[in-house]
């Protein structure tokens, strides 16, 4: 049973060939590229990661030694701060649009949610400077969280819409018909059901604006040392980096990578926990 | 408003009733008693628990329903068939207004309860004391003590009351007690789907309902499945008065005391379940019946 191959098809064996492996190139590029900055991080920057760069303050440009400390607890309080606003805010969005928002208005929403998602960071930056900064005269923590809450309000307002849709309308009928108000449905029993894929969406949004270093620049400033109180201008990892990647001098340049692998790492942390979340068990009958 | 209407004058009750529908009183004539000892006569008109008059429903524009009229005798199973599509799920969904929950959607029309109109009161209240069962199992993502104990908690049941004790009762009723009890605090996605089908037959009945509407209950169950709640709602009509929608000849003829017959958005005919079936008096039934279409 000899196949014979004609000319068309030895063209479409050619052409087919040509497209698996082009796809393929592009596929081990994509991941590829996470492995390269991950190791090119931990090769730069694992050195100097030791635990003074936990516990210590930075020092001065030619002292070799110190850490990061401030800028570590500068970030989680930043963070911790626009979570607490951005995070609430959002899901409850989030809530109204999915199960109370008409058609028109609904759309609205989601349309300008998305355009928010997208606006670039250093302009939201500007924005928190002109309604926080100025008007209190003075670089915070606060006016950093309030910059990043504002880019984790719409992405948690649209995961959340997202997780909730997904839960079959038969499961509000069940509750509806047994004499539950609107609201209560949704308390006990929609938001549950929807609740990992609502978490997870929560801890990704998170991990993404914890990198953000273009709205803290003109808010949170970035501190030499520790912050004088959550009212005062604060360091943080990405603006750390920043400082120090860009001043001519070796030492720091080693620090700026030891902060960019300790982020990157939180990054990865959160959303490798995420995705078990997500993975351990589906919430819902399929 | 009368609040009984069975005690029109028969002509009365003739001019009220739709041409479509008869009275559940013409169809379960008043038995009277065989034998010439008894003392008194006692005649005992059945009552309506529910009943619709001219009920019309839209979905935006397109028209659902069409002048629907129809009574539903008090602890008796009443049956709706008719094909896909020929509005008896429509109807079921309107009797606990579930339907309002739709956007874009508008009843016309009265139903009343217990001769109320339920499109007057509170709604949760209605849908409490009108409990429904859905196509599909619909448990919650939560265990199968915390989706009996749903109902009662929510609408303030629970007070003075032993929680474990309502959980027992109603898997009891719904015939489930035997093979959930010792996996109460389990998920109820563990149970198979004619339990979880029966499981929210009992998270239904947790809050006492006084009607019970089913929506094709059996239609995503194996037949051993269906028989068990066939047989429980035989059981239950003494408790409540049970509407079932399906698409199942058989199974109307198996449980349904009068069944009515959907086509087109209109009730062609409600009358006694053998009748519909062995004597139908409108041809479009005889039709569906037979199989001739549908």
């Amino acid at each position: 049973m000899a196949q014979v191959m004609t000319s068309r098809n030895r063209r479409r064996n050619a052409v087919n060939n040509v497209m698996l492996t082009l796809t393929g190139v592009c596929a081990v590029l994509t991941v590829s590229t996470l492995f390269l900055i991950l190791s090119y991080l931990v090769y730069n920057g694992g050195k100097s990661l030791n635990l003074d760069f936990f516990t210590k303050l930075p020092l001065s440009p030619g002292q070799e030694g110190g850490g990061m400390a401030n800028a570590i607890l500068g970030s989680a309080e930043i963070v911790l701060f626009a979570s607490l606003l951005g995070l609430p805010v959002g899901f409850l969005a989030g809530v109204y649009l999915a199960e109370f928002s008409p058609k028109r208005l609904g759309f609205l929403i989601r349309y300008t949610a998305d355009l928010l998602n997208g606006v670039p960071s250093i302009v939201i930056g500007i924005f928190a400077w002109t309604v926080v900064v100025r008007p209190m005269h003075q670089f915070s923590a606060l006016a950093g969280g309030f910059a990043l809450s504002l880019m984790l309000i719409p992405i948690t307002a649209r995961g959340t819409e997202q997780f909730l849709l997904e839960v079959p309308r038969t499961m509000r009928e069940g509750a509806l018909a047994l004499g539950a108000p609107m609201w209560v449905t949704i308390a006990t029993v929609v938001v549950p059901a929807a609740r990992k894929g609502i978490m997870t969406s929560m801890i990704l949004g998170v991990a993404r604006i914890s990198g953000e270093t273009a709205p803290l620049l003109f808010t949170a400033l970035g501190n030499q040392f520790w912050s004088a109180g959550l009212n005062q201008p604060t360091a943080s990892l990405p603006v750390m980096i920043f400082t120090h990647a860009t001043a001519p001098y070796e030492d720091w340049h080693r620090q700026a990578w030891a902060a960019g692998l300790v982020l990157l790492g939180l990054v990865l942390v959160a959303n490798i926990s995420a995705r078990m979340i997500v993975s351990r068990g589906a919430s819902l009958p399929r | 408003m009368s609040t009984s209407p069975y005690m029109l004058p028969e002509k009365a009750r003739h001019q009220d009733a739709p041409s479509h529908g008869l009275s559940i009183n013409d169809m379960f004539p008043t038995a009277i008693p065989h034998s010439a000892g008894a003392t008194t006569a006692v005649l005992q008109p059945l009552t309506a628990k529910m009943k619709t008059e001219h009920v019309n429903f839209y979905y935006g524009k397109f028209q659902a329903l069409h002048d629907i009229s129809l009574e539903f005798a008090s602890n008796k199973v009443t049956a709706l068939i008719g094909p896909s599509g020929c509005g008896k799920s429509t109807f079921l969904r309107t009797l606990n207004r579930i339907n309002e929950t739709l956007r874009d959607t508008r009843l016309e029309g009265s139903i009343t309860l217990d001769g109320e109109n339920i499109l007057d009161k509170d709604v949760t209240e209605i849908r409490r004391r009108i409990g429904m069962v859905f196509q599909r199992p619909n448990p919650f993502p939560k265990s199968i003590y915390d989706n009996i104990i749903y109902g009662p908690k929510i609408n303030g049941m629970l007070k003075g009351k032993n929680a474990a004790e309502i959980v027992e009762k109603s898997l009891r009723r719904a015939a489930l007690w035997d093979e959930a009890k010792d996996k109460l605090h389990e998920s109820a996605y563990a149970l198979s789907g004619g339990q979880q089908q029966r499981l929210c037959i009992a998270r239904a009945l947790a809050v006492d309902p006084e009607m019970l509407l089913l929506d094709e209950p059996c239609s995503a169950l194996d037949p051993i499945a269906t028989a068990k709640i066939e047989d429980l709602l035989v059981g239950l009509k003494s408790q409540c008065t049970i509407v079932i929608v399906t698409h199942n000849m058989q199974q109307a003829a198996r449980v349904a005391d009068t069944t009515g017959f959907f086509l087109l958005g209109r009730l062609i005919e409600h009358a006694k379940t053998d009748i519909i079936f062995k004597n139908p008096s409108k041809k479009e039934t005889e039709d569906y019946i037979t199989g001739r279409f549908g």
